[in-house]
């Protein structure tokens, strides 16, 4: 071993051991804070597409995992009245033109759509984020739908021969969402008994 | 003295301005600008990481050997960033909504590592903390003038959401200048990030050299 080895090891593990400390430290004091924000945060996206009138119980504790219909896992969570099951909002995904679109779908028990909101996108600025509720009210339109209403192959955009309007400049991202709550309602349709299950 | 902590605000705030002047720090400069309230927010997370790391390397620059400085100060630099993360996460939980997904990119940022090695492991803990905090101003300056003219030129607005960053207080900073569908929609994106810094370095420059300075070609120096 060189001479001088040992020394800046030590000098190095010494460094790591003491802000490793630190941190430890910093992540017990936060912990409980950090875990009451995000189920708050949780709260307030729940009550976005779960209207508070249909339920008296916490969205957030009742709640069940599923896996969706492309296999990935999925938090299911339960909105109850009086204990019976009246509404159900889960995650749903579609694919817009920057990737990836994670949206949160509420449904009733009748299968229509309480409310959709977009969680996370990287649709193009100023074009594809008019999905987002804060960019336009295009998302409020959904509010109400079933499959039934409009038609199973009227879920689509204009273009497509389908009822809902497309963005100029923008036909990929709305057509992402359509298809998106589309196949979320068809999954709720699926699986209504194990989503309702108590009822 | 005086005049060493004189030099130290300037070169932090103008002459050697980490962004307009050494052109470091490109990557949350150009991914965090796309409006003055984002520069402004990551700017300022950058700010505090800077000073505290900056403070910790010149207290213990004797102790660190030549050998394992630079695995040292990424440690120090990576321990700061989560330590802002951890408590802006659980005690200003608004702010970190806004700027939570850019907090952990400091770390990859060259500029604090930079004035670490230029300065904080040569010099007394004072003027380490003064530098490392002025050189946080200063880059917090450029990514708001960069994210303020993108903004306007491609949203049309100025200081959009600023009451979300700094509290509802700051409500009356929120400008809406022009319609929204006048925006150039490139200035938003990547290329506009480019050419805007670009430009205000010309400009930069071009101020200096009226002012008859010297151009200072971008080093990572020490003022001393």
């Amino acid at each position: 071993m060189k001479p001088g080895t040992l020394k800046h090891a030590v000098i190095l593990g010494s460094f790591c051991l003491g802000f490793g400390l630190l941190l430890a430290v910093t992540n017990r004091l936060t912990a409980a804070d950090i875990a009451a924000r995000a189920l708050e945060d949780k709260q307030n996206s729940l009550s976005q597409v779960i209207p508070d009138s249909i339920h008296d119980n916490n969205l957030v504790t009742d709640s069940i995992a599923m896996k969706d219909a492309r296999g990935k896992d999925i938090t299911v969570y339960r909105a109850r009245k009086n204990g019976k099951v009246s509404g159900v909002a889960y995650e749903i995904y579609g694919t817009g033109y920057g990737g990836e679109i994670k949206l949160m779908l509420g449904v009733d028990v009748a299968g229509k759509v309480l409310g959709v909101r977009v969680l996370a996108h990287h649709e193009t600025p100023g074009l594809g984020d008019k999905i987002e509720e804060k960019k336009g009210d295009w998302i409020l339109r959904f509010t109400g739908l079933s499959l039934l209403k409009p038609a199973i192959e009227k879920w689509k955009v204009k273009k497509d021969g389908g009822e809902f309007d497309q963005f100029a400049g923008a036909t990929i991202t709305p057509r992402g969402v359509v298809l998106a709550i589309r196949n979320g309602l068809e999954f709720f349709a699926a699986h209504q008994a194990q989503m309702t299950e108590g009822n | 003295m005086t005049t060493q902590y004189r030099t130290i605000i300037r070169d932090g705030l103008w002459d050697n301005n980490g962004v307009l002047s050494m052109l470091l720090g490109m990557c949350p400069t150009m991914a965090m600008t796309t409006s003055a309230t984002n520069g402004l927010g990551m700017g300022v997370a950058t700010a505090v990481v800077m000073a505290a790391s900056s403070l910790l390397v010149a207290t213990f620059r004797n102790r660190i050997t030549q050998e394992v400085r630079i695995p040292v100060y990424i440690l120090i630099v990576a321990a700061m960033v989560t330590l802002v993360d951890l408590c802006m996460n659980a005690w200003m939980h608004e702010l970190y909504k806004v700027l939570g997904l850019f907090i952990p990119l400091i770390v990859s940022n060259c500029l604090p590592l930079a004035r670490l090695e230029a300065f904080a492991a040569k010099e007394p803990v004072l003027p380490s903390f003064l530098d490392g905090l002025f050189m946080g101003i200063g880059f917090t300056f450029a990514l708001t003038a960069i994210g303020a003219v993108r903004e306007i030129f491609g949203s049309g607005t100025l200081f959009a959401d600023a009451s979300l960053l700094l509290g509802p207080a700051f409500r009356f900073m929120e400008m809406h200048l022009m319609s929204s569908n006048m925006g150039v929609l490139m200035m938003i994106l990547p290329p506009g990030g480019f050419l805007v810094t670009g430009l205000l370095v010309v400009a930069k420059r071009m101020l200096d050299v009226r002012a008859g300075k010297a151009i200072q070609m971008g080093g990572a120096h020490s003022a001393a």
